[in-house]
């Protein structure tokens, strides 16, 4: 089994209203009940908006903390899950799922390490 | 039989590259390492068959020493590096028949996987199961040589770390996989039947690969138009590829082919396969084309084919894909229609001054118009595009026979 971070990209600026957040919240709830009824979940998060970010970095050989996010966008991070799955069908089979619930684009990446050969 | 030259053992590796390396993958679960290991058997075999001559099956042996270089390289790693992968090596290394079967339809979906852009499908597929250089491919896709290794590269490397399974997708899945392999399919037929380069207009062995390929989707999924379009497609192509040149490999144009020497079998299968089309009411490109190939070969001479209908077709697939390709194939029948002029302002209307063919056939539409200096500078641009040799040599032919005309008038 492999890991894959799947990131889910939500636009910026006002969440949808709570009738249809709440609706999106239960779908995703219950996603995430098969996922861990097959043994594929292993974390996820939701996220506070950009606006509550901060950043710290290295400049000059001095630790610079500064107001975030890192990257302005019209779209940011809104949240994650991390799930095992035997190969990247398995894992954009459960992407396509999230993405039918939440009508976010999702990013799948694998993560290095685990299971590569 | 005499023993095999060095060019003869890397003809015979091309031929069966892509089915040597399906199954190395599917025995070693990588596509690096099956690779590698056809590229080790290469070299054994550049070592022992100009003396031994060529194996009962060559095939045959470059998969067991294929297999068996890779186990060795496994074992002397193993001591440093991964003893589970070496053990699996060692586990799945005598798998006898099962392990000789066919698997390159699983590496074409691998190849053409949703998660890889277009480009890189088709890059994988004729690298993997076409077997073509990366030189060949950048020149296929007129990219430069190192755009295309790094393209292959990152693709080999996405495969391995995202875990792209080797698999056919599941019957549900199909509709969305199988237009990328359509297409793929479709351009290893094209690069067999027209070569991008070298000395050779045809290179059979990647049509009979296409149309092994197109035959072998048609069998699974009888039922996809598409498929059954692209089969007819390919069939009535290629039914003319031994009169596409002469005895010295040069082109010869469709309308001066011997049509007694077209394949009657493969119009016949391929004529079937198109009215099956016929019957769709919203057929798809591959049908579409399929039906003007039809009609080519259904012409018992070249000045009995219905260009109106021709015409109308590529009206149509324009619609469907409008692509400067298929925009110059119209403007060819456009001028049997209506007359050079109609179709050199089509042509004209393209930018497309990359491909011969554009230069080519604005070059032969001045011709008929006698407008030959603009014809001769067209040819010399057609001449300059042109990576294959015949293709060149018959555009060289063609711009003589204008200054001959022109030195007359």
């Amino acid at each position: 089994m492999k890991q894959y971070l799947l990131t889910m990209y939500q636009p910026d600026g006002d969440p949808p209203p709570p009738e249809v957040l709440g609706k999106i919240m239960r779908e995703v709830g219950v996603i995430r009940e098969e996922l861990q009824a097959a043994g594929a979940w292993v974390f996820a998060g939701g996220l506070h908006p950009p606006s509550s970010a901060t950043v710290v970095r290295l400049r000059d050989g001095k630790l610079l903390t500064t107001d975030g996010p890192f990257a302005e966008g019209k779209e940011h991070v809104g949240g994650f899950n991390v799930i095992l799955a035997p190969d990247l069908d398995a894992a954009l089979e459960w992407a396509r799922k999230l993405t039918r619930a939440t009508t976010l684009p999702i990013e799948v990446r694998p993560f290095r390490g685990n299971g590569d050969h | 039989m005499a023993n095999p030259t060095i060019s003869e053992i890397e003809r015979v590796f091309r031929q069966e590259y892509g089915r040597a390396v399906a199954i190395l993958v599917r025995t070693f679960g990588g596509i690096d390492i099956a690779e590698e290991a056809v590229q080790d058997a290469f070299t054994a075999a550049v070592q022992l068959w100009p003396s031994t001559g060529l194996p009962p099956s060559p095939v045959g042996w470059i998969i067991t020493t294929a297999r068996n270089r890779a186990i060795d390289r496994a074992r002397r790693e193993a001591t440093r590096q991964d003893r589970h992968s070496a053990a699996m090596l060692l586990q799945s290394s005598d798998e006898g028949e099962e392990g000789m079967r066919d698997g390159r339809l699983e590496l074409i979906f691998t190849c053409c996987h949703p998660a890889l852009a277009t480009g890189v499908q088709v890059a994988l597929t004729l690298r993997l199961l076409g077997g073509l250089t990366t030189t060949e491919i950048a020149r296929a896709f007129l990219v430069p040589e190192v755009t295309m290794a790094q393209r292959i590269v990152r693709a080999k490397a996405k495969i391995r770390d995202a875990r792209i399974p080797y698999r056919v997708p599941s019957e549900d899945e199909f509709p969305s996989r199988i237009g990328a392999v359509l297409a793929v399919v479709y351009l290893i037929f094209n690069e067999g039947y027209d070569a991008s380069s070298g000395d050779r207009l045809v290179r059979s062995d990647l049509c009979d690969e296409a149309l092994r390929l197109g035959r072998l989707l048609h069998e699974l999924i009888p039922s996809e138009p598409e498929v059954k379009g692209l089969l007819a497609l390919i069939l009535l192509i290629d039914s003319r590829r031994l009169a596409r040149t002469d005895p010295n490999g040069n082109l010869v144009l469709l309308a001066e082919q011997d049509r007694a020497l077209w394949n009657r079998d493969q119009i016949n299968e391929g004529l079937g396969l198109a009215r099956e089309c016929l019957r769709s009411s919203d057929p798809g490109p591959y049908q579409i084309q399929a039906a003007i190939n039809a009609i080519h070969c259904d012409a018992p001479t070249a000045a009995s084919t219905d260009w109106p209908e021709i015409l109308r077709l590529y009206t149509r697939l324009y619609a469907l894909q409008p692509n400067p390709i298929i925009a110059l194939n119209r403007a060819v029948a456009l001028a049997e229609v209506e007359g050079a002029k109609a179709a050199l302002g089509a042509v004209e209307e393209l930018n497309f001054s990359g491909y011969y063919l554009f230069h080519a056939i604005r070059a032969d539409l001045l011709r008929r118009l006698s407008r030959n200096t603009e014809a001769a500078l067209a040819y010399d641009a057609a001449i300059g595009c042109a990576n294959n040799l015949k293709e060149r040599e018959f555009l060289i032919q063609r711009r003589q026979a204008l200054a001959v005309t022109d030195l007359r008038s």
